[in-house]
């Protein structure tokens, strides 16, 4: 062994009784480059996922159905937007920019959220994502605000606070529909039996399968596994929906008074795995939706930082 | 008209106003050249609709018929709507946009400065508590007239396109009706003729600065006040009022 692989090992080391400790990970400490490119990798794809995801919703806002509920929708895209911000700013205190990082997401090197690639058919959508997809990204990002990395914690913090009243939202619109005409009803049942089990493929593979999660438990990225998390949403969703008066599209659910939770049926991975690898309905278009705003709006990029040059060449001529 | 009809009338193009120009923005979202654009966007056009709701829930108090701001948003056919010509005008490129945001939020901070003096205190009251959010986007859209006028060639020449593409769009904010009269004549409305030099003034300047031709008068449109409108605004409402027009027996 030679004495630079001793250092690296030595620091190593250090690093993960920083980690152990639960102290934060801080941008200037030093941090082992699979941790680093691990937490590009995850936070990119939670930045491009906030972003993509106003897509969908987006797509309901022109015809949402009363002035108060356009508002709240607005309102909501854009703490989306802002969670993108604080994120890409977070993910680059790694030494990666906001450039690159879109890079990846147009060329397809980064993911964002697969659940994106569905189609928002009714405003009930819109209520099933609220309560649902933003339900069950809360459930992640609770166990995220302990993560080891300090700024990414930090983000999660804050980002939280703002997901729960998403969620409030989008519940209080299944339950107007849910209480509402026959029309309405019929949307809200729609809407989750499109959106349950996608939801419930947010949460990432069987804790067996997930390539990545027992080196990001150890570096307490991730705090709870796959399954814990998909359960804990389930245990908390199944009463809101039999408040609702809706039914869970999954015959298999019910609760099992020994594990003190539900049992729920089989996921259909195969699903997955062709909505990821390119076979959602959306995929094509929400790329391309993002594609076509970055290089369609470079001109205006291009112009911004064209007329900074020229104020900041004039003003040092004046001084 | 009655006293309460020409009121009606008269919250209904500010109201409309803030309303269409809202829905336009609305459009914009997820689609803008950056992310920053993205939330200052949806900023604006969440502070017009917030004053449309003010607006349009007074008219319909008004009006005295029981129709509230949802009756009014999403039960009138084009004839009936009383916005300017210009905000219902399609979002073209972001340069477009731009132009079409820096020409009325300078017409609209005036108006609602003079209306923050209005005797109708409620009226007064709304377009006090927005001058702040206008003069927020006032200085929005100015930025981007100048970043834009005086960035590349490129960007120049698509902002000199969109000013002179709106400039026949202009005369109609100053356009002054017997309703428009008859509220001056009562001490709650304001002459917006009079706020013309103003906006010249500032307008020139500006777009001087970010090294733009002001076009010449050549041409102008003008009908809304009387429900006469462009092809664009049958459009946006059937995007907008589908959902209310579909199910007329819903509550969302």
């Amino acid at each position: 062994m030679d004495a630079r692989t001793d250092d690296l090992d030595r620091l190593e080391a250090e690093f993960q009784a920083k980690v152990d400790a639960e102290q934060r990970i801080e941008p200037k400490d030093w941090m082992p480059d699979r941790y680093r490119q691990t937490l590009i990798r995850q936070m990119s794809q939670h930045a491009h996922s906030e972003v993509v995801g106003m897509l969908p919703e987006g797509n309901w806002l022109t015809r949402a159905p009363s002035l108060k509920r356009k508002a709240i929708l607005m309102a909501k895209i854009q703490d989306e937007g802002g969670h993108g911000l604080y994120l890409y700013s977070a993910t680059e205190t790694l030494g990666i920019s906001r450039d690159e990082m879109f890079d990846q997401l147009h060329t397809g090197k980064a993911k964002y959220s697969t659940i994106f690639n569905y189609p928002t058919l009714t405003w009930a959508d819109v209520g099933a994502i609220g309560w649902l997809v933003d339900g069950a990204a809360i459930t992640n990002q609770i166990a995220l605000c302990r993560c080891s990395y300090g700024p990414y914690a930090r983000a999660m913090i804050r980002i939280c606070k703002e997901e729960s009243f998403h969620q409030r939202q989008g519940y209080e619109i299944m339950m107007t529909m849910a209480q509402g005409t026959k029309e309405q009803k019929e949307m809200a049942q729609d809407a989750l039996n499109r959106w349950w089990w996608p939801t419930l493929m947010m949460f990432g593979p069987n804790d067996s399968n997930s390539a990545n999660s027992a080196q990001s438990m150890k570096w307490k990225i991730k705090r709870q596994s796959n399954d814990e998390l998909r359960q804990k949403f389930i245990d908390a969703t199944v009463p809101q929906a039999e408040y609702l008066g809706l039914k869970i599209p999954d015959d298999e659910l019910k609760w099992n008074e020994e594990r003190g939770a539900y049992d729920f049926g089989e996921i259909d991975w195969d699903e997955f795995k062709a909505v990821v690898s390119g076979n959602g309905l959306c995929n094509r278009e929400r790329l391309k939706a993002r594609i076509d705003a970055h290089d369609g709006g470079k001109w205006v990029r291009d112009a911004a930082l064209a007329y900074a040059a020229k104020k900041a060449a004039r003003k040092a001529e004046a001084a | 008209m009655t006293d309460k009809d020409m009121l009606f009338d008269y919250l209904l193009r500010l109201g409309d106003n803030s309303l269409i120009l809202g829905q336009r923005l609305a459009e914009w979202t997820g689609h803008t050249p950056m992310l920053e654009e993205d939330l200052a966007l949806t900023n604006v056009g969440l502070d017009l609709i917030g004053q449309a709701r003010m607006l349009l829930t007074y008219a319909g108090e008004v009006e005295g018929k029981g129709r509230d701001e949802d009756r009014l948003a999403f039960h009138r056919d084009t004839a009936e709507w009383r916005n300017l010509l210009l905000l219902e005008q399609p979002n073209g490129d972001f340069a477009k946009t731009m132009a079409r945001q820096f020409f009325f939020d300078h017409f609209q901070y005036l108006q609602f400065e003079a209306l923050s003096t209005s005797s109708d205190e409620r009226l007064a009251g709304i377009a006090a508590k927005s001058l702040k959010e206008i003069a927020y986007h006032r200085r929005h859209s100015t930025d981007w007239i100048l970043r834009l006028g005086d960035g590349t060639a490129e960007s120049h020449e698509k902002m000199q396109t969109a000013i002179d593409e709106l400039w026949g769009f202009v005369p109609e904010m100053f356009e002054m009706d017997a309703t428009d009269e008859a509220l001056l004549d009562a001490g709650i409305g304001i002459d917006v003729a009079r706020l013309r030099p103003a906006w010249d003034a500032a307008v020139n300047a500006i777009l001087a600065e970010a090294t733009l031709a002001r076009p010449e008068d050549s041409w102008s449109v003008r009908g809304s006040r009387e429900g006469k409108h462009s092809e664009h605004l049958g459009y946006l409402l059937a995007e907008m009022q589908f959902l209310q027009r579909a199910y007329p027996d819903a509550k969302w």
